[in-house]
């Protein structure tokens, strides 16, 4: 059997992650938890936060799913600790404009998520790398839906 | 010793065995000859849909280049030409599922609308609120939603007859369930997941000595085996063309006439109606009374062709060479560790869906590499979530068989699946 090159998809930075999760793991505070759904298979994330001052400092991605979804999470609790909720913005923007096709900024900075490149010319597998982001986005608007009901002015 | 005719090896007289011969039949399918990404295509996906022999294909084409005409509406020789078309594949399809009333045959677009029209229409008229509804936990998505749809506004109450862990029906609590309550009995014939083929016909006595109305999902039998309805003695029967070598887009309930005579039609207008002035209207004969506006009769006239081609191999033959296949992928895939298959393990029980969960590959990702192969398998819950839900996983991966599927197919799901954990840096045994 001949095989197609699968490399540009499950790079071994993605394996590396798959393997060792990098978010699985206990806060000692959480501010917010949320749960995303893949309805095509049936996939799972859990994300909790903890907030300090508009940034996030610390989060927990627990993904039960395929290699992809399961590293796309990893790499973001690698890289979006310390960031604010701007840049987390951000940088969720340009990962989503990465799975469609467009290059990113050439000053930001996403750690492993460039390994995920591939994953775009995969049209199905598309949604299984954005769900922790998503998740995460859903998170964090869910939040500033429950602040603005108690302080109207929130940290950037 | 052996004769042969397309497709079909006549085995010695002796054994009045026939067998289907893959390698003719493969001929008659253009889209086998594709390469997947180098490879050729191992197509093993039949249970969503099947691929097409070329006769199909080319009757659609042929129609359209020939006979195209709106049926039921003019009196010219095209128009004439497409109708008697349309009406013979009723005739035909009534003999195929075991001669029933021809007039019981209701062309859809496929299974899901023909269980919606029992569900919308029957139960419109028969049910009230405490009557029971007896489903079970391996019905596809397409049997559950429209009765919990007729449960939330009638008031009736869904029951469901729950899976064994081997993936059988629990026969007891079925029994346990029947009651005076129960007024519709809905079951599939074969799970698309599992591949359990149900004992339907005990269902469905064991329904009518309670004056239970019983629905066959047909989606995985009908394409199968040979389906009597008659001796079944089914109120209602769902199937689709697409599944059985057919077009996409018609679908088949089969109805008992006297029940079909008193259901109100769920779609009104053009073609099923007798006399219409501005404010009111009366109904068609059935089964038209059902087939309002323009019917897919191109398609209608292909599936014929594909009715022809199965009948020309005969569903028995079918039948046995899906269950050689299926006990060859049990006994290869049981030498895999980490890895569950669902479904009885007793082949008599069984149709040619083998579904399994491999606990070190992600069904997405086995997918996802299976087809840089070539293989064309399916990952996911199958519409039917309650079922995985029942085995604790997300999703699953199932390969399923049709006539042009053979041992070579088989042994190359195997060869991806290793090479899929070699991939993963898994050890294989
Ligand atoms: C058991 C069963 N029922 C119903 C359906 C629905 O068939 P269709 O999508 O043709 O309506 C399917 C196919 O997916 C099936 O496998």
């Amino acid at each position: 059997m001949k095989q197609v090159k699968l490399d540009d998809l499950y790079r071994d930075t993605i394996l590396d992650h798959y393997k060792n999760p990098r978010g699985r793991k206990e806060l000692d505070r959480i501010d917010a938890e949320h749960k995303g759904y893949n309805p095509l298979c049936g996939d799972q994330v859990t994300i909790k936060a903890k907030f300090t001052n508009g940034y996030l400092e610390d989060v927990a991605v627990d993904s039960q799913g395929c290699a992809i979804s399961v590293a796309s999470g990893s790499m973001l609790a690698e890289l979006l600790p310390g960031k604010s909720l701007k840049e987390i913005q951000q940088i969720t923007e340009a990962f989503r404009e990465m799975m469609h096709g467009k290059k990113l900024p050439d000053d930001m900075d996403i750690g492993d998520l460039d390994a995920l490149e591939g994953v775009k010319k995969y049209h199905s597998r598309i949604k299984c790398a954005l769900i922790p982001w998503i998740t995460l986005n859903d998170l964090i608007k869910a939040r500033q839906e429950k602040e603005t009901l108690v302080s109207p002015s929130l940290p950037e | 010793m052996t004769t042969k005719t397309d497709g079909v090896i006549q085995m010695p007289a002796e054994t009045g065995k026939q067998v289907l011969n893959v390698d003719i039949i493969r001929n008659d399918f253009p889209i086998l000859n594709r390469k997947i990404h180098g490879n050729r295509i191992v197509y093993l996906d039949s249970a969503a849909t099947t691929q097409k022999p070329a006769c199909v294909i080319n009757a659609l084409s042929f129609f359209y280049r020939t006979s195209n005409a709106n049926i039921h509406r003019g009196a010219y020789t095209l128009s004439e030409e497409s109708s008697s078309a349309y009406e013979n594949l009723r005739e035909k399809i009534a003999r195929f599922i075991g001669g029933v009333d021809q007039r019981g045959i209701v062309f859809t677009r496929n299974t899901t609308e023909s269980l919606n029209l029992v569900a919308r229409s029957w139960s419109k008229a028969n049910i009230k609120a405490g009557d029971e509804i007896i489903l079970t936990e391996m019905e596809h998505h397409s049997n559950l939603v429209p009765w919990i749809m007729i449960a939330q506004e009638t008031g009736a109450v869904l029951k469901h007859i729950p899976v064994t862990e081997d993936g059988y029906l629990d026969m007891d609590i079925f029994y346990k369930l029947l009651s005076e309550r129960t007024k519709v009995v809905s079951v599939t014939m074969v799970s698309n997941v599992l591949g359990t083929i149900n004992p339907v016909s005990e269902i469905i006595k064991a329904a009518h000595s309670y004056n239970a109305v019983t629905v066959l999902d047909g989606a995985q039998g009908v394409p199968h085996t040979k389906v009597d309805a008659k001796e079944l003695d089914c109120d209602f029967l769902a199937f689709s063309a697409h599944k059985m070598l057919g077009p996409t887009g018609i679908g088949v309930l089969y109805g008992k006439p006297e029940l079909l005579e008193k259901m109100e039609p769920v779609l009104t207008g053009g073609g099923m109606i007798q006399e219409v002035t501005l404010n009111s209207a009366t109904w068609a004969e059935i089964p038209w009374k059902f087939e309002a506006g323009t019917p897919n009769y191109a398609d209608v006239i292909a599936f014929s062709s594909a009715i022809d081609y199965l009948e020309k191999l005969s569903m028995d033959a079918i039948r046995i060479h899906e269950k050689e296949l299926t006990a060859y992928t049990l006994e290869r895939l049981e030498t895999f560790p980490d890895l569950t298959v669902y479904g009885p393990r007793d082949i008599e029980h069984r149709a040619g869906v083998v579904a399994f969960y491999d606990k070190l590959i992600h069904p997405h990702d086995l997918s996802t590499i299976l087809d840089s192969y070539g293989i064309a398998i399916r990952a996911g819950h199958h519409c039917a979530q309650p079922l995985m839900r029942r085995y604790n996983i997300p999703a699953n991966v199932r390969a399923s068989f049709y006539i042009y599927n053979d041992k070579a197919d088989v042994d190359a799901l195997i060869e991806g699946l290793k090479k899929a954990r070699e991939y993963f840096q898994y050890e294989t045994s």
